[in-house]
């Protein structure tokens, strides 16, 4: 043999993380970089970026505090409420469902990721427009309530739209779950209501740490919804992103506030799986 | 027992889930999946049939097969692109802009792919002066007309005797009003932005534009839409900050709200203006009587341009008169060319919302370059929008 069995085990691990390699350093890493050296510069005097060294753009963060502020507050908010409708459906779909009908229902839960959800936003502008719902309203006595435009139909919209991605999470960690744990439990004299918060609940948190995990991170990084459904006036921070890329045509500050931004994802990711990590034990935890 | 007819058919909906899911959960390769599932299949069809839809228009010569125009939503008439395919064997693909500053953005950026765009007057000089446009080659242009048209209107198309853009048509930023929903009379900005906190709250809408929305909350206080003076500019962001939770919306997209009548009234464009009226007759269109904006959009050709032959001719062909009144009849902005404008039905020219009284339009103000461009107009607008 020409090659060692040490040299061909390195020749197949390069083959097989050298695409995903190469993939993430052109399209993350560089880009990355890119905005690193930007947050630095100055706004041209047309727009655009020009070469400096200046800490400006980072001083001048608090004058975006309110959109951080909406982000930092509706993404957990949105996500935990997420998670309130998810988990019950995930239970049923995981432990109650009949079998034959199970993997239907899955997939009743995929397949409105068959369609953009720039679309399925937009359908929400009609059912929450004037014509939708408040003319429902109209007719039993509640004449002109405004329903869209308002921070309630972007968390309807956020609800709506991550609902797949905490469904998933939950219900692979439920199904999982060995039943004769619970057979064990009601053996010994356990209620259901018990058995479901020492046994079920605490074997689901992996899921549930995942999906909350999961629509966080995807959350603070939201701008579809709340432009859609909040009229431009429920502003998060990728709204700010876009405009000062885009309107203002500030790169630099828009990099500064990307890369604060990706700092304070990474930290949130780092807690969350500290904490992960803690509720489920020695378990291993797979977040994103 | 007989078959039933399920087995006939390609895959069921609970089998396709079922294999989705085998492949997700790596039970079974990607290879049996597309094979069970006949999706390898209908891929493979699909791509064998996509090619030969390009192949139709393979006889264009030097034109070339395909252009991109960036423009604005609602502003042409597709049977024009339709038309010049036929004649000149070259695809028009049309990509939609909501404002000056986006389309600047992207050019600055570099990589749009756009042969043609359709700018405002107050870019034009930025544009030339950041040699994001060519200078026109006007003997590729016999359509044009300089002598028929209205200089009041096209003359921001030539910068220091060169020009770098040919106009499509002019118009105004006023007011769209239901009155239906609005009893107040509104004549001026100043009582727009009165309306829009009492009688209005919670219906009205400012565009997703700083040149209009800071223009026109700068003339309601008596100011020119054109001021970059700080201590005007501060009053000015005061109103909005105070005006924003009364609020239907920040979008430049506003017809769809007006049509729902989620929204009351809304800053509005000439021709947006003139197709809502057109539709719904409670809805009219005012101009400020205390001033707001006049403008004209052009047509000009990227230095980046992949396609510039092709571009010059869809630019000729825009400018044949012919051709440009049904663009005017589709889209309701008012032309700056009075060959156009003969060939216009009396319905059209005789519109007050198309064409005002001069009177109407002398407090008006055409847009400032440095309003565009200004950083702390800039940084204002979004200040507002993130309040």
């Amino acid at each position: 043999m020409a090659m060692t069995l040490a040299t061909r085990k390195r020749l197949v691990t390069a083959l097989l993380v050298g695409p995903s390699a190469a993939w993430l350093s052109i399209f993350l890493v560089l880009p990355f970089i890119a905005i690193l050296v930007f947050s630095v510069g100055e706004r041209a005097p047309e727009g655009g970026y020009q070469a400096a060294f200046t800490f400006a753009q980072f001083m001048n963060l608090p004058a975006r505090a309110t959109a951080f502020w909406n982000t930092m507050l509706l993404a957990p908010v949105g996500a935990i409420l997420c998670l309130l409708v998810a988990y019950p459906t995930a239970y049923y779909l995981a432990i109650r469902a009949p079998t034959r009908f199970r993997m239907l229902l899955v997939s009743l839960v995929v397949v409105p990721f068959w369609t953009s959800l720039l679309v399925r936003t937009y359908a929400w502008i009609f059912i929450l427009g004037a014509r939708g719902l408040p003319n429902l309203l109209a007719l039993i006595g509640l004449p002109d309530v405004r329903l869209l435009n308002t921070p309630g139909a972007v968390l309807l919209g956020i609800v709506y739209g991550y609902l797949p991605l905490m469904i998933m999470p939950i219900y692979v960690s439920l199904e999982k779950l060995d039943r004769r744990l619970l057979e064990a439990s009601a053996d010994l004299g356990a209620s259901p209501v018990r058995s479901f918060f020492n046994i079920t609940l605490p074997l689901s948190l992996p899921g549930v740490a995942t999906g909350v995990a999961l629509v966080t991170i995807l959350l603070l990084g939201e701008y579809l919804i709340p432009q859609l459904l909040g009229g431009g006036k429920v502003f998060f921070i990728g709204n700010a992103l876009v405009d000062l890329f885009l309107q203002s045509r500030n790169w630099p500050y828009g990099s500064a506030i990307a890369v604060t931004l990706v700092s304070v994802v990474v930290l949130i990711i780092t807690l969350a799986m500290r904490l992960a990590w803690r509720f489920a034990g020695t378990r291993q935890v797979d977040l994103v | 027992m007989s078959k039933s007819y399920k087995d006939n058919l390609p895959i069921s909906v609970s089998a396709l889930t079922d294999e989705f899911m085998r492949l997700k959960r790596g039970s079974v390769t990607r290879r049996h999946f597309l094979g069970v599932t006949g999706l390898g299949l209908a891929a493979s069809v699909m791509s064998r049939g996509l090619p030969g839809a390009f192949n139709a228009e393979a006889f264009a010569g030097d034109l070339g097969t395909q252009m991109s125009l960036a423009t604005w939503p609602n502003y042409h008439d597709p049977a024009t692109f339709e038309n010049f395919t036929k004649a000149t064997g070259v695809a028009v693909e049309v990509n939609v802009f909501g404002s000056n500053e986006e389309m600047l953005a992207k050019l600055q950026a570099g990589g749009t792919g756009w042969d043609l765009f359709v700018p405002t007057n107050y870019t034009i000089s930025t544009y030339s002066k950041l040699k994001l446009i060519d200078p026109l080659d006007m003997s590729k242009l016999p359509a044009f007309s300089s002598a028929s048209e209205s200089q009041r209107f096209t003359h921001e198309g030539t910068v220091d005797g060169v020009t770098y853009a040919l106009p499509k048509n002019w118009g105004t930023t006023g007011m769209s009003i239901n009155t239906s929903k609005v009893k107040t009379p509104i004549s001026s900005w100043k009582q727009y932005f009165e309306v829009a906190m009492t009688e209005a709250d919670g219906r009205a809408m400012v565009h997703d534009y700083q040149l209009t929305t800071i223009g026109s909350a700068l003339v309601s206080l008596g100011y020119s839409f054109n001021s970059i003076k700080s201590e005007e500019l501060a009053k000015a962001e005061e109103l909005l900050i105070k005006l924003k939770p009364h609020l239907y919306g920040i979008n430049s997209d506003y017809q769809p709200a007006m049509r729902s009548t989620d929204a009351w009234m809304t800053m509005c464009w000439t021709n947006d203006g003139a197709q809502l009226a057109r539709d719904m007759p409670e809805i009219i269109y005012v101009l400020g009587k205390d001033g707001g904006e006049i403008w004209t959009d052009f047509y000009a050709i990227p230095k980046s341009a992949a396609n510039k032959p092709a571009a010059y001719a869809l630019l000729n062909y825009l400018m044949t008169p012919e051709n440009a009144v049904k663009e005017h009849i589709a889209n309701g902005a008012p032309t700056t060319d009075s060959r156009v404008l003969a060939l216009l039905p009396v319905d059209i020219t005789g519109n007050k919302i198309v064409y005002p009284d001069e009177a109407a339009l002398t407090p008006l103000e055409f847009g400032a370059a440095v309003t565009l461009t200004d950083p702390n107009r800039a940084e204002l607008m979004a200040r507002f929008k993130a309040a």
